[in-house]
């Protein structure tokens, strides 16, 4: 019973706990990449760089506050500088629709050529993060560690293993089903978001029937600053700001968003947990754990683990071709073709 | 006026290669030029896919890594003994993964549509995964505890290395086709995100599978196609020469063997060249680019779009990987963390949209350009940045900041390029015969 009990424990610690808290993130950052396809009508290749930038952004407020002395006791500093970073990022955005996308958007281009200036964009995004706070990794997770602590837990119950819950996991968790409640009532229930649903639905009508394309834009542009903000600074709390990572993170993002159906902001949400969920059971090491479950004194020689963890972005890029092959429209319908 | 637009501009270029020469050092002139002729090469490639076909091709880095797998394969002697321990096993490994998925696949053809042929698929992967990795494992395992400091991997077949150029170019076309089989045809976006993958995994491979390529050991001193410069300097004719030209023999030889791997690259690029422009002009490409043009009418003319498309987007990763493998060629290894996607993909990408794409002239003068101008840069940046802070204390944090930054700025530079062309010059410069 003991036994079975550490073997939970442990995978609790490992699996569940942190792939709850980075199937989060990616769901609040396949969200905005969802709400620019099902608005905009591209792929934005600049999504992770986004991301990047919104978090720099936040990080250098979190450090002019350090200085001041200000913070938020046992809650890390950077929620007070997040709407620091939303109100960058989205200025930012704004200003690279109307210098950019909006001729495009005027003379009604192909979608590849959206695809190619996003790409344009991720390059000067790229540019102004590494020139600003630099390549390399930076932490500015402060306040306390954990909410439960392992330690504690093991002598409390008496087991080998204890159960430990980080602060930057609960409050990834919280914020995104915060986050994600207040734009579902946003897009369901408000004039504004019901007219970026008609619009995402069918264009055409929803021109017909006066709705401004201009604002339409502007709002998505706005949500996708906040949603890829918090995501940003939610994952740099948990890991770390690393500009290269936040790079790589468009894949699985990419994926999330596919595998939910592209444009399906709730599809987006499941996704970004089917692939979180994937790519930490597949690459965990399960040699402690069996070495639990097995009676006996039988241990398994080898760590036990489906694929190495370098191969990690594997796992994101099989699910995604699954999905293509078999149901390219994604698990909620979202657009395909 | 076409046709003197194309000399204005490479003569252009072909001044500035020369001022590096005789300013800088024409060592540095002739690494240049040997990396423009492989970017042009690679631009080729991206022009075949995206001038003639319109597909975006965000993965270039994985199939110009192909290529370099490729020369490492092909050009690096056999390591002893490592064959017998365990080369056959780790071949017999991947053989059987790939025999299952061909499994799974003809499975999913031949059976009736319903549950027992869920099953079969899925227990024919799960028992296909667990039976190679069994095999696999511990071939690979044996293979790289030969020796690790020195060597711990395979080895290649000991064969010329110019033999691995056409191969690199077989590599990236099976990649180039796995992916095309499965996102052409679905929307364009597709395409882009699968590529972008499948490039982050080829490099990851490259990266961790020691066995093969040695990881971040890097495969180093892969043997030449030139000669090497110790031998020349100690070589009659080639002594007669410098004297003749009246330089010092050990600079002459480095100078030498950059003109000998020019000589080279220039000979693959008008072969390159040659076959692009003859496709072009013919019926096949006409149908190409009317394909490009308008999917909806090309289809209603009866043209298998998604089947041209897969051709097409074959031939130009083949290209690519033809590229991978001289590159990898004249940097004499393997390194498998310098791929970097800013470098290897949106960099060519650059160059076939500045140079003009849907013109393989433009595409060989933006290989040209952009190189230039990506290694020129870096000197022009720090300069402007010195400048810019010339004012401020020496031991100034801001200044030092400013001074380490300044090679990030080539990454805006070249964003804002890209933006700048695709916006106000779309045709590039120059623009496709029309």
């Amino acid at each position: 019973m003991e036994d079975l009990l550490n073997a939970f424990f442990l995978m609790s610690n490992f699996v569940f706990v942190p792939a709850i808290a980075y199937g989060s993130q990616l769901a609040l950052g396949a969200v905005g990449v969802t709400l620019v396809y099902g608005i905009l009508r591209f792929s934005n290749f600049a999504h992770g760089d986004i991301m990047a930038f919104g978090t720099m952004v936040v990080i250098l407020f979190t450090w002019l506050f350090q200085s001041y002395g200000i913070n938020l006791g046992p809650l890390p500093t950077a929620i007070l500088a997040l709407p620091f970073g939303i109100i960058a990022t989205a200025i930012f955005l704004l200003g690279s629709d109307k210098f950019v996308y909006k001729f495009y958007r005027e003379k009604k281009a192909i979608p590849v050529t959206y695809l190619i200036a996003s790409v344009g964009i991720m390059f000067v995004l790229n540019g102004i993060v590494r020139f600003i706070i630099g390549p390399n990794d930076q932490r500015f997770a402060d306040g306390e560690r954990f909410i439960i602590k392992a330690k504690a837990m093991k002598q409390y119950l008496g087991t080998a293993e204890g159960v430990s819950i980080k602060v930057s996991q609960g409050l990834t968790v919280i914020t995104a089903v915060i986050v994600v409640m207040a734009l579902f009532w946003f897009l369901n229930k408000t004039r504004t978001g019901k007219s970026m649903r008609a619009f995402s639905d069918n264009e055409d009508l929803a021109l017909l029937s006066g709705i401004s394309p201009d604002k339409v834009v502007s709002v998505t542009w706005i949500l996708v600053a906040i949603l890829a903000t918090i995501a940003g600074t939610l994952y740099g709390l948990d890991k770390s700001f690393k500009p290269f990572t936040y790079f790589m993170l468009l894949l699985p993002i990419f994926a999330s968003a596919i595998v939910g159906g592209l444009g399906n902001p709730l599809g987006a949400i499941a996704g970004g947990f089917v692939i979180a969920f994937s790519e930490i059971m597949i690459t965990y090491p399960y040699k402690k754990f069996v070495a639990y479950i097995v009676p006996g004194d039988w241990k398994p020689d080898g760590l036990v683990q489906l694929l190495a963890t370098d191969y990690k972005f594997a796992v994101s890029f099989i699910i995604l071709v699954l999905v293509l092959l078999f149901k390219p429209t994604g698990i909620f319908a979202g657009k395909s073709v | 006026m076409t046709l003197n637009r194309n000399i204005l501009y490479f003569t252009i270029m072909a001044l500035l290669l020369l001022g590096v020469g005789l300013f800088q050092s024409w060592n540095v002139s002739l690494s240049i030029l040997n990396l423009c002729l492989i970017s042009a090469i690679m631009a080729l490639g991206v022009n075949i896919q995206w001038g003639y076909a319109g597909l975006f091709n965000v993965g270039i880095m994985g199939f110009a890594a192909l290529g370099g797998l490729a020369a490492v394969l092909v050009a690096m002697p056999p390591i002893e003994g490592a064959w017998d321990k365990g080369g056959w096993g780790a071949l017999g490994g991947l053989l059987l993964a790939v025999i299952s998925i061909a499994l799974a696949v003809f499975t999913y053809k031949k059976m009736k549509i319903g549950k027992y042929r869920t099953i079969s698929i899925v227990a024919i992967c799960i028992i296909g995964f667990f039976l190679s990795r069994y095999i696999f494992g511990p071939a690979t395992h044996a293979i790289e505890s030969i020796n690790p400091a020195k060597s711990g991997y395979l080895g290649g077949l000991g064969l010329p290395i110019v033999i691995s150029w056409p191969i690199g170019g077989l590599f990236a076309g099976i990649a180039a086709w796995v992916i095309g089989k499965i996102t052409l045809g679905l929307r364009s976006d597709y395409l882009a995100i699968a590529t972008l993958g499948i490039s982050e995994i080829i490099i990851a491979v490259l990266k961790h599978e020691d066995w093969m390529t040695r990881g971040v050991k890097n495969v180093i001193g892969m043997p030449r196609p030139v000669p090497y410069e110790v031998n020349l300097q100690t070589t009659e004719w080639f002594l007669d020469m410098s004297n003749w030209f009246g330089t010092d023999p050990v600079g002459f030889s480095s100078i030498f063997v950059k003109i000998c791997y020019a000589g080279l690259f220039i000979v693959m690029l008008l072969i390159v060249l040659w076959l692009s422009e003859t496709a072009l002009k013919s019926p096949w490409g006409r149908m190409m680019r009317a394909i490009r043009d308008n999917e909806v009418s090309a289809n209603a003319m009866g043209k298998n779009v998604t089947k041209r498309h897969l051709q097409v987007f074959v031939l130009g990763s083949v290209v690519v990987g033809i590229a991978g493998a001289m590159l990898t060629t004249l940097d004499g290894q393997l390194t498998p963390t310098s791929y970097q996607p800013l470098r290897f993909t949106f960099l060519i990408w650059i160059m076939v949209i500045v140079g003009g794409s849907g013109n393989n002239w433009g595409a060989i003068l933006g290989g040209f350009v952009i190189w230039f101008f990506w290694i020129e840069a870096e000197p022009l940046g720090l300069l402007l940045m010195n400048v810019i802070t010339s004012g401020m204390s020496e031991d100034s944090g801001l200044r030092l900041h400013l001074i380490n930054s300044a090679a990030h700025m080539r990454l805006m530079t070249m964003g804002i390029i890209l933006l700048l062309v695709l916006r106000f010059s779309p045709r590039g410069l120059l623009p496709e015969k029309s």
